[in-house]
């Protein structure tokens, strides 16, 4: 069983760049070829104040954390047996090319099913950008697989 | 799209994706930083039971945002959330549809609240989320 004295186990926050290249990578990546998200004319002409970030582009700034995944170093998980259960956005605002956004995480809950051979972990996350400002929340829910473990 | 053309039962445009490639994993991998092996390393993936690799599940997730901001523009989505209900194989064509499920007026704003799904091409759910939207509003940008 994961260690429940982690419900509640705040993450170090911090901070990564949103870059413009990244924006670029990441629309390519998942075939958006909305202009907006790689020439900063079009995106003002839309009248976004640059180029913004697509929506699910805050999971990526997830991934600018020091560790890896620093829920899987916490728990001490077997990548290999992790699912990605749930994934929640609320904007309250974009963010842009350009940011510098604060990411501030933890693990709101632990809980299992099946007598405990699915065990699934809840994060929550807050986005502000370099104005203080929160911009984006997220929630995710990481599905652990315990059976035969190996 | 207008504000008067969005009510109950307004279907989302689709968004049909070409069928998923080892290639598409690669570059999703390297692009959001999400470097799990079980998407890109085959062995890994059979050394972990899995049979091969397989799609991200925020790889779909972001297929659904292109249809909602093909749809209307980013600025006016404010909810946006998925639960992840099959794994996505590889060779899996992807379709993503949504509908408009109820109209709230909030704050002088007309919401959509909409049920969207992804599918594959069996007709499996693989992601089934909801979307909240402004409709109409000129908040372009902001």
């Amino acid at each position: 069983m994961l260690d429940r004295n982690k419900i509640g186990h705040e993450f170090e926050s911090f901070s990564a760049d949103v870059e413009k290249g990244r924006i670029r990578m990441f629309a390519n990546a998942i075939g958006e070829n909305d202009p907006i998200y790689t020439d900063e004319s079009a995106a003002k002409e839309s009248g976004y104040k640059t180029i913004p970030a697509p929506p699910t582009f805050p999971f990526v700034m997830d991934m600018e954390a020091k560790d890896d995944l620093p829920v899987v170093k916490l728990l001490d998980l077997n990548i290999g047996k992790i699912l990605h259960g749930t994934q929640e956005f609320e904007y309250f605002d974009r963010l842009y090319a350009g940011d510098t956004v604060t990411i501030s995480s933890k693990i709101a809950d632990i809980f299992d099913k099946k007598n405990g051979a699915l065990e699934f972990v809840v994060v929550e996350n807050t986005y502000k950008n370099q104005q203080g400002a929160l911009v984006v929340k997220s929630k995710n829910t990481l599905v652990y697989r315990n059976g035969g473990h190996g | 799209m207008g504000e008067s053309t969005v009510e109950v039962g307004t279907k989302i445009p689709d968004l049909i994706l070409p069928a998923i490639t080892r290639a598409n994993l690669a570059l999703y991998a390297g692009a959001s930083g999400d470097h799990n092996p079980i998407h890109i390393d085959s062995d890994f993936a059979k050394k972990a039971g899995a049979g091969d690799v397989f799609a991200h599940g925020m790889l779909s997730m972001a297929f659904l945002g292109r249809m909602l901001t093909d749809w209307q523009p980013l600025s006016a989505l404010r909810k946006f959330s998925s639960k992840f209900t099959a794994i996505t194989q590889l060779g899996d064509a992807i379709t993503c549809s949504g509908e408009v499920v109820e109209i709230v007026k909030n704050e002088g704003e007309r919401l959509a609240y909409c049920h969207i799904f992804a599918a594959n091409q069996k007709g499996d759910k693989t992601l089934i989320g909801e979307a909240v939207v402004v409709i109409g509003s000129n908040c372009n940008g902001k």
